[in-house]
């Protein structure tokens, strides 16, 4: 009933190890398989993530012992050796893997606090274990906890609605003015790296309508293609600017490209329907008089990473509420564990007493002459009634009572005091 | 507090407590929304409010019982303030229905409560005109104290888009910006609320010029309220169209919608009080 965590993440290795110890989902099930096979886990799961890969697994034997073998088989599995491998890997039992687990379910063990890509990992990591076969009792409910506390923790906490990247930051501002983007359009200046995290941002929001415009037509094209845009030939202002509700623009250049004359005309044309325009150039691409025009909000890269400080300040003071969220589920999932083995022990203790039951029948009843058949069988039936009355309130507080449940912490030590060590299992 | 003797009108404590109970959490669980942006807390305030609104109408006719047959609640200032507090709210509601949008509520709320309090800690009521009562009346009265409601709820949301739209534009967003609704809601919000203003001014001054002509012989059809009403209403059908076509959308049209707002004050108290023969009913 142990559980055992053995892995590692951005904090203990470098990318370097991360990503000769990362797991496709193919490997992720060829490794669950050979676990279960070579008797190193009875239960297992494999998650791995681009800063993480981590294996959580019940060993058949105590927990403490499986650790080595797990590491010894993460080493063979990915062919790097040990050593290289022992300096970045954590191991977690119990208590502190599912604290673990939970920590990084919540958003809380990610490199970027609270984000929200994570909980759908572990999701996608357990749906595949489970659909295996390879989970258990045990595995199926600290996953499904651990969910659980993915989910409360961004329901209850503002821990992941903040956003944390420059571009999400800024598409976050444009729904500040417009809300939903279903009916809006938007237009990219620039097709490198920087316009295209900003367009995806724009496309996971939904927006209607996208136009993308560079120096070369040719990678205009390109990112149109892929995001479903328009492309708008270069510099063609007049035709360009009236129409999109937020611009992006993520241009080398000298001078700014869309000076205020520019803005103030396109202006005119819209009515004063309100624009949005995030600069994302170094230098800036976007005249600073621009911000002083009648419903023009501009944001530039500084204004930007400023709000991104100030969010991640905001998501590290959550840290404590998500964190009580963790503890209580820990708690719950701890309790459940010990009624499990309380119940497992509460039944092995029967056996045992009925064992005893017939080794007594055998060895005293059987020597008394004068009991007939239906005596014995009353005497043995009697015997069992006691022995069942004693087991049963024990054994339905058990199922009753969680806090006895979380009293009985070693149970371990109970089934030394009532078993002996050959009848443990 | 109210003397005792027949123009005294008291509400049944229980439904006082119980309306005011109801706003009270109302508002609490609307500011833990704007603070949190817990769902289920908003929903929670939502129910809250509908609560509040219920028991706040059996005040309203626990009132119009105590003044005796075919009278109507709202014959004195503390009367009208009641049902523009309960009207404000059921305004509000309608619009938060219609719109999906909470975040309002906290700043609605403190008003509907210092309406209903107000309403019914003052003193008690000191004139009754002649005549005010009938379907007629009730209507005139009802619709306009209905379209002074809806314009204060244009009033709030204005003041909320400007504030947030200069949040934005200097960059200073702080913990509360990202709660606000976006600032083309609060627009549509707003010419919502006043589209239903300019409704029920418009109806409701028509059935007042009705009633003023049924009781011609003691009213004057010329009266410093009328030129009032008359402006109010041309201000709001500008601002309606400013705030939907034309270059003035935005801030200046917000800007508007808070003018027009503290001309409606000015009629509803200055020009009642002291420049309209016809409306000194308190």
């Amino acid at each position: 009933m142990e559980i055992v965590l053995v892995g590692l993440n951005h904090r203990t290795a470098p990318v370097e190890v991360r990503e000769r110890v990362s797991f496709t989902a193919e490997q992720a099930r060829r490794a669950s398989e050979q676990l279960r096979s070579k008797g190193i886990l009875e239960e297992t799961l494999v998650l791995s993530t681009c800063n993480r890969s981590e294996v959580y697994g019940v060993p058949p034997e105590a927990s403490h012992d499986s650790a080595p073998g797990l590491s010894t088989f993460l080493s063979e599995f990915h062919s790097v050796r040990l050593e290289v491998l022992n300096g970045s890997l954590y191991h977690h039992y119990d208590r502190e893997a599912a604290r673990h687990l939970f920590r990084v379910a919540a958003g809380l063990d990610s490199m970027m606090l609270g984000e929200a890509e994570i909980l759908g990992q572990v999701r996608e990591a357990y749906r595949i274990a489970h659909e295996q076969g390879a989970t258990g009792p045990v595995l199926n409910r600290l996953f499904q906890g651990a969910l659980e506390v993915g989910k409360r923790v961004r329901a209850e906490t503002e821990l992941g609605t903040r956003p944390m990247s420059v571009a999400s930051a800024g598409v976050k501002l444009a729904e500040r003015i417009f809300g939903k983007f279903e009916e809006r359009s938007a237009l990219v200046l620039g097709a490198g790296t920087i316009s295209e995290q900003v367009i995806a941002q724009l496309r996971d929001r939904g927006i209607a309508r996208l136009f993308v415009m560079n120096r070369s037509k040719e990678r205009a094209d390109g990112l149109a293609k892929q995001y479903g845009g328009e492309v708008l030939p270069w510099g063609e202002w007049e035709r360009a600017l009236p129409v999109p509700d937020v611009i992006v623009s993520s241009v080398a250049t000298e001078e700014p490209v869309l000076r205020r004359e520019i803005v103030e005309r396109a202006m005119e044309k819209r009515s004063n329907r309100a624009l949005f325009l995030m600069d994302l150039g170094l230098p800036r691409n976007i005249d600073a008089a621009v911000g002083e025009l009648y419903n023009v909000y501009v944001y530039n890269m500084e204004d930007l990473n400023e709000i991104v400080a100030q969010n991640r300040h905001a998501r590290e003071n959550e840290i404590p509420k998500a964190d009580s969220i963790v503890e209580e589920h820990v708690g719950k999932f701890l309790s459940w564990q010990a009624s499990v083995e309380l119940v497992g022990l509460v039944n092995e203790l029967r056996s045992k007493l009925r064992e005893e039951r017939a080794q007594f029948v055998r060895s005293r009843v059987e020597s008394i002459q004068h009991l007939t058949e239906a005596d014995r069988t009353l005497l043995e039936n009697l015997m069992d009634d006691i022995l069942e009355s004693l087991l049963l309130e024990p054994a339905q507080r058990l199922r009753g009572d969680k806090d006895l449940c979380r009293k009985v912490r070693n149970v371990e030590a109970l089934r030394d005091l009532f078993l002996s060590r050959r009848e443990k299992l | 507090m109210c003397p005792p003797g027949p123009r005294c009108i008291r509400v049944h404590y229980s439904l006082f407590n119980s309306t005011v109970v109801a706003y009270a959490l109302s508002f609490v669980l609307y500011l833990t929304f704007l603070k949190t942006g817990k769902a289920l807390t908003g929903r929670l305030g939502t129910l809250l409010l509908a609560a509040g609104l219920v028991t706040h109408y059996f005040a309203l006719l626990e009132r119009t019982r105590g003044l005796g047959p075919h009278a109507v609640p709202y014959h004195d200032l503390y009367g009208a303030m009641s049902l523009f507090g309960w009207l404000l709210a059921l305004t509000y509601l309608g619009l938060e229905l219609y719109h999906r949008q909470r975040t309002v509520g906290a700043l609605v709320l403190p008003f509907v409560l210092i309406f209903f309090v107000a309403a019914h800690v003052a003193p008690a009521d000191k004139l009754s005109p002649p005549g005010a009562h009938g379907p007629t009346f009730a209507f005139h009265v009802t619709l306009n104290i209905l379209a002074y409601s809806a314009f204060a709820l244009s009033f709030v949301l204005s003041v909320m888009f400007l504030i947030e739209e200069r949040f934005l534009r200097k960059h200073q967003l702080g913990d509360v910006v990202w709660r606000l609704p976006p600032l083309e809601l609060l627009e549509r919000m707003s010419r919502s609320s006043v589209l239903i203003g300019l409704v029920s001014i418009t109806v409701g001054t028509s059935f007042g010029f009705l009633w003023v002509y049924r009781l011609s012989d003691r009213y004057s059809f010329y009266d410093s309220k009328y030129a009032i009403t008359l402006l109010v209403l041309i201000l709001y059908v500008v601002y309606f169209w400013l705030a939907r076509t034309t270059a003035w959308r935005g801030a200046r049209a917000s800007k508007l919608c808070v003018f027009n707002f503290l001309l409606v004050f000015l009629s509803f108290t200055v020009v009642n009080l002291y420049l309209s023969h016809n409306h000194r009913f308190f």
